[in-house]
C-alpha cells in the first residue's frame, strides 16, 4: 500500500477545515503519515487520530520554523525518506505551495500546485489562466508532490480512530538561509479565512470605504469578507483580502459582488465560484455577464435589506 | 555564486514575457500555452522596480551596482527584456533554445539555475511573486534550492544594510494571520508582491537609452546544459489534456424597485444557500 505523507504546517487548536480535508484525500489514497511543524496539544493529536493516522513525525528542533521556508523543506524530505511515502500532501498556502517547491528539487520529484480533483492514477486537475482552463497533469516521477486547494474534497473521518504515535527527526537545515526575526499576529475577525469560506461578500470601488454592511451581511451568511484591488489600495481593507489576478483566487459556493465593475483582473480570481451574485449601480458592470444573479441597485439600501431579511426568516 | 562581489551591487532580475491576461489566453494543440499578444509580466515589474530603487538608495550605477534582466524562452521572449531596459536595467539576457519548450516549473529552475551560476556571481537575484501565465510560485523557491542560496519570498518590502561582504537584506512578509520579519544575508533569491512599489513607466529618454544597452544571447549549449535536461524532456510533470472552462451564462439581472435585499434572499433560498 502506497504511504501517502501529509504536511501539516501550523498546528492550531483543533484541526482546520482544509487539514481535515488533505487527511481524508490522503486515507484515499493509502495509509496517511503526517509530518507536522509546528507545536500540536492533544486536540489537535486526536484529530489528526480520527482520520487512522498512526505516526506523527515532528522535527526534533524548533530551528525548522525560525528560518523561512528551507526548514520545513529539509524536514518534510527526512520525512519522505524515513516513511518511503510515494505522494505527499500539501495545503496550497503560498508557504506550502514553496515547500513543495523546495522538496520537489531535493526528492528529484514533480510538484502540482491548486489541485482541485484527484484520479486514482494521479492525474491531477486544476484551473489554469485564473480558472478559465481546466488542465489535466500529472507527476512524471516516482513521488508525487501535490498541494491541495481547499473545499475540493469532502472531509470523512476513518472508520476507527488511534491514538497516533510520535516520531522525531534529526533535520540538517541548509547552510545559507533567510531568518524569521519577528512575527505579529494579526486581530481575529472571527470569520473564515478567505481560501476556505463557502461564502465571500467582496467590495469594490463602489463600497466607498464603506464595508459595514458588506461585513454584516457576511455574518448573517457566515462568510468571509473579500476586497478588490481597487479597495485595498485605497486602504479601505488589508491587503490580504485582495482577490483577483494578484491576489487570491477563490471559489466558494457562493460570491456576491458588491460594487465592482468586474475587470478582467478580478473575474479571474472568482470565475470559478459556484454561484456568483452581482449588486452594482451601473448596469453596464462586466460583472453582470457572469452573474447568476445580478441587481442593479445602491449597495446601501440592498445589503441590510437582505440581511434583515436573512434575520427575519430565523436563518 | 559563493561570495558576494565586493564593492558594487550586481543584482539579477528574472522577467518573463507572458500572455496578455487582458485578452482571452489560450493553451494549444501542444499543450504549451500560446504567447501571442505578450507582455513583461506584470508582476516582475515589482521586481525590476525593486533592484532600481535598491540601487538608487546606494549609490547608483556611480557606485558600481548593475541591473541585469533575465529572460528564458522563445524569440519574441526578448520583448520583456527589452522594456526592463527601456525601465532601467543595465543590460540584458535572454536564454533561447528550442529544447526548453514545454518546461514546467523544475525545468525552468533548473535552465535558470544553470544561467545564473554562467552569468554569475550575483547578489541578489530578483523575481515576482509568480508568474500570471503558470502561476505556480514554485521556481523562486527552487532557484534557491539549486543555487543553495537562502529565499526570500513574497516580500512587501525591502531594506538593504550596506556594507562590504556583509550586507544584509530586511524585508516584511504578509500572511493571512501574522506578519513576519525576514533577514537573510547575500546573496539571496527574493521575490517580491506587488505590495512593495509603484513600478516606473518608461520614459522617451529610457526608451532611447535602451537602444544602446546590450542584450546577451546564449543557447542551452553556452552554459552547460544537455537538451533533455530541460523542456518536457527534463520536466517532472506533463499536462495531459487541457479544456477551456466553459463560459458562464447570465443569470438573471434584476433593477431595484424597493425589495432587491428580498430578493436576493428568496434567490439564496432557493439555490439552498442559506
Amino acid at each position: 500500500m502506497t504511504t501517502v505523507l501529509v504536511f501539516l504546517d501550523h498546528a492550531g487548536a483543533s484541526l482546520a477545515k482544509s487539514e481535515r480535508e488533505l487527511l481524508s484525500l490522503g486515507a484515499s489514497l493509502g495509509e496517511v503519515t503526517v509530518a507536522l511543524a509546528g507545536d500540536a496539544d492533544q486536540a489537535y493529536l486526536d484529530g489528526v487520530g480520527s482520520y487512522g493516522v498512526q505516526q506523527v513525525y515532528r522535527p526534533d528542533s524548533a530551528a525548522v520554523s525560525e528560518v523561512l521556508v528551507a526548514g520545513k523543506a529539509a524536514f518534510l524530505a527526512e520525512a519522505v525518506r524515513t516513511t518511503g511515502a510515494g505522494i505527499v500532501l500539501l495545503g496550497n498556502s503560498y508557504e506550502a505551495k514553496e515547500i513543495a517547491a523546495r522538496l520537489g528539487v531535493r526528492l528529484g520529484a514533480g510538484v502540482i500546485t491548486d489541485v482541485v480533483a484527484l484520479a486514482a492514477d494521479l492525474t491531477a486537475t486544476k484551473s489554469d489562466f485564473a480558472g478559465s482552463y481546466t488542465v489535466d497533469c500529472r507527476v512524471t516521477t516516482d513521488v508525487a508532490i501535490l498541494t491541495v486547494k481547499p473545499n475540493s474534497f469532502d472531509a470523512i473521518e476513518a472508520g476507527g480512530p488511534s491514538s497516533p504515535h510520535e516520531v522525531r527527526l534529526p533535520v540538517d537545515l541548509p547552510a545559507a538561509v533567510a531568518r524569521v526575526t519577528g512575527r505579529v499576529d494579526k486581530p481575529v475577525s472571527g470569520r473564515p479565512e478567505l481560501a476556505e469560506a463557502r461564502v465571500i461578500v467582496a467590495g469594490g470601488r463602489g463600497v466607498n470605504g464603506d464595508f459595514t454592511p458588506l461585513e454584516a451581511l457576511a455574518d448573517a451568511l457566515g462568510g468571509a469578507v473579500g476586497a478588490s484591488r481597487a479597495a485595498t489600495d485605497a486602504g479601505w481593507i488589508e491587503h490580504s483580502a485582495q482577490i483577483g489576478q494578484t491576489g487570491k483566487t477563490v471559489s466558494p459556493q457562493l460570491y456576491i459582488s458588491v460594487g465592482i465593475s468586474g475587470a478582467i483582473q478580478q473575474k479571474a480570481g472568482m470565475q470559478t465560484s459556484k454561484v456568483i451574485v452581482a449588486i452594482n449601480k451601473d448596469a453596464d458592470s462586466p460583472v453582470f455577464e457572469i452573474a447568476d444573479f445580478g441587481i442593479v441597485g445602491d449597495l446601501f439600501t440592498v445589503l441590510p435589506q437582505a440581511t434583515e431579511e436573512i434575520r427575519k426568516r430565523g436563518l | 555564486m559563493d561570495e558576494a562581489t565586493a564593492g558594487g551591487l550586481r543584482i539579477a532580475v528574472l522577467v518573463k514575457h507572458v500572455p496578455d491576461a487582458q485578452f482571452d489566453r489560450h493553451i494549444g494543440e501542444d499543450l504549451t500555452t500560446v504567447r501571442t499578444e505578450s507582455i513583461l509580466s506584470e508582476l516582475d515589474e515589482y521586481a525590476l522596480e525593486a533592484a532600481l530603487q535598491l540601487v538608487e538608495a546606494h549609490g547608483g550605477a556611480a557606485a558600481g551596482h548593475r541591473v541585469t534582466a533575465i529572460t528564458m524562452g522563445p524569440a519574441a521572449a526578448v520583448g520583456a527584456v527589452k522594456k526592463s531596459l527601456q525601465i532601467g536595467a543595465d543590460d540584458g539576457v535572454h536564454l533561447t533554445d528550442e529544447a526548453l519548450t514545454g518546461s514546467d516549473a523544475s525545468a525552468t529552475s533548473k535552465a535558470l539555475a544553470a544561467l545564473l551560476r554562467h552569468l554569475g556571481p550575483f547578489d541578489l537575484i530578483l523575481t515576482g511573486m509568480a508568474s500570471t501565465d503558470g502561476e505556480t510560485s514554485l521556481v523562486p523557491a527552487q532557484l534557491a534550492e539549486r543555487l543553495g542560496l537562502p529565499q526570500v519570498t513574497f516580500a512587501a518590502s525591502l531594506e538593504l544594510t550596506p556594507g562590504d561582504g556583509d550586507r544584509t537584506l530586511s524585508a516584511r512578509r504578509d500572511n493571512d494571520t501574522y506578519a513576519e520579519t525576514i533577514e537573510s544575508s547575500l546573496p539571496a533569491v527574493v521575490s517580491v508582491t506587488d505590495q512593495i512599489n509603484e513600478p516606473r513607466y518608461p520614459n522617451f529618454k529610457g526608451i532611447m537609452a535602451a537602444k544602446k544597452k546590450q542584450i546577451q544571447v546564449l543557447s542551452l549549449a553556452d552554459i552547460g546544459l544537455q537538451q533533455d535536461e530541460v523542456g518536457l524532456a527534463g520536466s517532472w510533470t506533463r499536462v495531459e489534456a487541457a479544456a477551456p472552462r466553459p463560459p458562464r451564462n447570465q443569470g438573471t439581472v434584476i433593477t431595484d424597485e424597493g425589495d432587491a435585499g428580498v430578493r436576493l434572499v428568496d434567490f439564496l433560498a432557493g439555490q439552498k444557500l442559506l
